[in-house]
């Protein structure tokens, strides 16, 4: 069994992290250069880390599978981030960030590392403004807000429809800096394929360059992991064709714990699926919902054309479901409105999935112009996919996988439960329990590299002495070596029938059946009996074509499809286990119904999710224990000191 | 629909290229052209063959990771978009399509369609940057920034560095792309301390990695997918003047901060 100390200070919620701060231990100026961290990734996390820890004094290494460390997807990222600046003067605090953050994870988040996360929000926006970020401003001057899903008030800064890019960018233009001043040395298409642990501490990685296949060893005094998500474990979604889970996974296997797994969001927003050649889903931003208006038609199976249905024949669904949030319920709730409704027969579009998004009342209100200079970027994509006009006809949208709120365990200061793996972004599971509110991902990503690992690494590194730093001919380094090679041999020479592609697809179908956005036992159990199945044809039936020693994307996607497979078997057993339903995880078996005093109360709608606080507050997290092992589940009890887990209502 | 495509194929930069041509299966409109480009490829996986190399990440046109020139312009037909938001329905039944890699010297080929754009990167840390250190920033609204000034550094800034600008143009010239991060930053009251000794180091840098001269064609606008107007390249040619007239830029920008 893993030991899981959270490491949360003691003290009031309000006053933790500035006393952890002063607790934690400190390297001096002249020790930070003796040190050397290994960062992995480039997103907002991997890259604001990596400079931040060089403005330090630390030596950073950088690692990238990309060309440039420019390109992460956080890049996608469309509408906004959250801050409690309280610019508005609308009733914000960090507080209030906080308990809606809380609230919307469906009290399943870590509370001392949510209010941290409210607290350093103001100096995200402070830090990302002084980089440059252009950020949406009024005629004065000032800062503008919009608001966003989950959210009584506006707390969101934008930059057009790019916020991720523009984020991303001053981060990489931070991380540009201390590269050129030798402070960070920067690898590019250097894809990260296995963990050196030595005497229980990460002390290196196996990196295989992706043009040349040269696989190579580094060491460091500490190891971060900023490698993003694994929704792509669903072949289809909004994640960059690239996004992988390899690096994570390869964590996981040397003793790294993976939590709540089987926490993932389904975006309500992505343009419908057209075809099974399909290689990506869009998403169109949450900020549409500002001013789109969601319905379907109240008929089953009408397929008139949506102007040719009156407005006493139309389903504001959400509106009418959810009346204080309305069309800004949490994205886990719109979703699953959503697919009920397709369900019940009322879906729009060819394939009967779809919703309608209409803008026709906003444009009425506010005029085409406005709507044009809100949302102008997401109505050309739109159109391009879809070859039709927002502007004219209401778009049709359907949810999609998103975000995953899972991811490695870590404690209070971002390290994993091997001493000096430090986990942060989304790659880590702490901060969004069981569903993310918009806008709170790239708060997420900026918060850990900025601030709070910055903040929390010297705890670890005073305790080591980079003088006693492992050498790469180190017996574990040559282990590990060993058997990224072995690997590498075996994909390379099975010669199958079948591609990796096609094993990814499948495996996408079986999560999205089984594990997607309804969920139950027996479903569950037949998809693990699926993919371990086809982990076994995999082995038996891969065929990756040309050699190592060159640039062969076959081979890169085969390893990570490899350890999807298995990161998807892992995800079913996680939701099998929860037997309970919290934000985006809706087993069918735990819903509200009629009889049940919290909707006769008005607090929830029938079929909305019921978690099970005696049973299941707390971390699922799971640890490795060996090819075909079933795996050892550890738990993390959720102790709220300050808030109380009551019914999550939106109504 | 089916198409022919006639595609740059190229073992590494050491070995010569050639093209070769391939028919697609029926392939419905409403793909992608990177998906069409996934259909050939599994079909050459499934005989054997090696896949054709390209590259592509985000597939919503934000990331800057494709390119690919397709019938003699980079990204392909259509203004202000990137290769993969091109949809098969651009073309017609039966259409030869001629797809090669983005050509500069200073984008050495890696394999088939994938070009290294590491120069990009040289010329961002020579001088790409405000420096900014974290904890440091005033509160963000102390820095008032005129709305004008805000909108203008934005359209500068929606630069994805995908280098279609350089493989557009005829001198392989990368001032599009240097213009961009020179005007985004420049434009801002933020930027204005490093403003000449960023806009000095990061031409010299964009000289030293082998990019040609601007000779005013614009062709860099129009295959630019996120249309970054030329009129940044005016912008950035007087604060290069300005910055050379200055004359001390070098010395306050080694340390860069």
């Amino acid at each position: 069994m893993a030991t899981l100390n959270s490491n949360i200070p003691s003290g009031p919620l309000t006053a933790k992290w500035t006393k952890h701060r002063f607790e934690s231990k400190l390297v001096n100026p002249a020790s930070k250069r003796k040190y050397k961290v290994i960062v992995i990734g480039a997103g907002l996390a991997g890259a604001s880390a990596s400079a931040t820890l060089a403005d330090l004094g630390y030596q950073v290494e950088n690692f990238v599978f990309h060309d440039s460390p420019r390109r992460a997807h956080s890049i996608a990222a469309q509408g906004g981030i959250n801050a409690a600046k309280n610019y508005q003067n609308d009733g914000d605090s960090v507080h209030r960030l906080f308990y809606d953050t809380i609230k919307g994870g469906d009290f399943r988040a870590r509370e001392a590392n949510v209010h941290r996360l409210a607290e350093v929000s103001v100096q995200i926006i402070d830090q990302c403004a002084a980089q440059g970020v252009p950020f949406a401003r009024e005629y004065g001057g000032l800062l503008d807000n919009r608001s966003f899903g989950g959210a009584q008030v506006s707390r969101t800064f934008y930059a057009r429809g790019q916020t991720g890019q523009q984020l991303l960018v001053g981060a990489y233009s931070a991380l540009s800096r201390q590269i050129g001043l030798g402070g960070v040395k920067s690898y590019t298409h250097a894809e990260m394929l296995d963990l050196v642990v030595v005497d229980g501490h990460a002390k290196g990685v196996i990196v295989r360059n992706l043009q040349t296949g040269e696989i190579t060893r580094h060491g460091a005094d500490a190891i971060v992991l900023a490698t993003g998500g694994y929704g792509n474990v669903f072949n289809l979604s909004t994640y960059a064709r690239g996004s992988n889970a390899t690096a994570i996974w390869r964590a996981y296997r040397r003793g790294a714990c993976l939590a709540n797994p089987c926490y993932t969001q389904i975006h309500p927003t992505c343009i419908p699926v057209s075809g099974d050649y399909q290689s990506k889903l869009t998403l169109m931003s949450e900020s549409l919902r500002n001013d789109g208006r969601i319905w379907v038609p109240k008929k089953q199976a009408d397929r008139r054309q949506p102007h040719e249905i009156p407005e006493d024949e139309r389903d504001y669904y959400l509106e009418r479901m959810y009346r204080a949030f309305g069309n800004l319920a949490p994205r886990d709730i719109a979703s699953r409105a959503a697919k009920q409704v397709c369900d019940e027969g009322r879906g729009v579009g060819d394939t009967g999935l779809g919703v309608y998004l209409d803008f026709s009342e906003s444009i009425q209100r506010l005029g085409e112009e406005k709507v044009r200079e809100r949302y102008g970027n997401l109505f050309s994509i739109y159109q391009e996919i879809t070859a039709e006009d927002a502007y004219k006809t209401p778009m049709r949208i359907y949810p999609a996988v998103h975000y995953t709120m899972g991811g490695l365990w870590v404690d209070y200061n971002l390290m994993s439960n091997i001493p000096g793996l430090f986990v942060l972004g989304e790659a880590n599971f702490s901060d969004h329990g069981a569903n993310r509110l918009g806008a709170s991902a790239l708060m997420q990503g900026l918060a850990d590299g900025y601030f709070v690992l910055p903040g929390t690494l010297s705890n670890y590194l005073a305790t080591q002495k980079p003088e006693n730093r492992v050498k790469t001919e180190h017996a574990a380094f040559r282990e590990a070596d060993a058997s990224v090679r072995q690997s590498l041999k075996r994909m390379l020479e099975r010669k199958g029938k079948r591609t990796p592609a096609s094993f990814h697809k499948e495996l996408g179908k079986i999560l999205w059946d089984q594990c997607g956005m309804a969920r139950n036992k027996a479903g569950l159990e037949k998809a693990i009996q699926k993919t371990a199945a086809l982990r076994e044809e995999y082995d038996e039936n891969i065929n990756v074509t040309g050699d190592g020693g060159e640039w062969n994307q076959a081979l890169e996607q085969a390893g990570r499809v490899a350890d999807f497979i298995e990161l998807g078997e892992l995800m079913c057993r996680d939701a099998l286990h929860r037997e309970e339903s919290c934000g985006g995880h809706f087993r069918e078996e735990y819903q509200y119904t009629a009889a049940d005093p919290e909707t006769q109360q008005g607090l929830v709608n029938p079929g909305d999710v019921r978690r099970d606080d005696e049973r299941f507050a707390y971390v699922a997290a799971w640890e490795y224990s060996g090819t075909k092992q079933a795996p050892t589940l550890n738990k993390e009890p959720l102790v709220y000191e300050e808030v109380h887990m009551t019914t999550r209502s939106y109504k | 629909m089916k198409v022919r495509l006639k595609v740059w194929r190229q073992k590494n930069s050491g070995t010569a290229g050639a093209f070769q041509t391939y028919e697609t299966p029926d392939l419905n409109p409403n793909m992608s052209f990177l998906e069409m480009l996934d259909v050939i490829n599994e079909q050459l996986a499934g005989r054997g063959e090696e896949p054709i190399a390209f590259d592509h990440d985000c597939r919503e046109g934000i990331c800057g990771t494709c390119s690919l020139v397709i019938d003699g312009k980079p990204h392909g037909p259509h203004h202000g978009i990137a290769t993969c938001q091109t949809y098969m329905r651009s073309f017609k039944e039966g259409d030869e399509i001629v797809v090669e890699p983005f050509r500069a010297r200073a984008f050495p080929l890696i394999k088939d369609l994938v070009v290294s754009r590491k120069a990009f990167d040289t010329i961002m840390q020579a001088g790409g940057f405000i420096t900014v250190r974290a904890g440091s920033p005033p509160d963000a609204n102390a820095i008032l920034v005129p709305k004008e000034d805000s909108d203008l550094a934005m359209d500068a800034a929606q630069c994805i560095g995908c280098g279609a600008c350089v493989a557009a143009c005829r001198n392989a010239s990368a001032m599009l792309f240097v213009a961009a991060k020179v005007s985004h930053l420049g434009l801002l009251p933020q930027g204005q301390p490093e403003r000449h000794a960023r806009v000095k180091n990061m031409v010299e840098a964009m000289d030293a990695a082998g990019f040609g001269n601007c000779s005013v064609t614009g062709a860099c606008e129009a295959v630019c997918p996120k249309s970054i107007s030329i009129d940044f390249i005016a912008r950035m040619n007087r604060d290069y003047a300005v910055a050379l007239l200055k004359g001390d830029a070098k010395e306050s920008a080694s340390g860069a901060g």
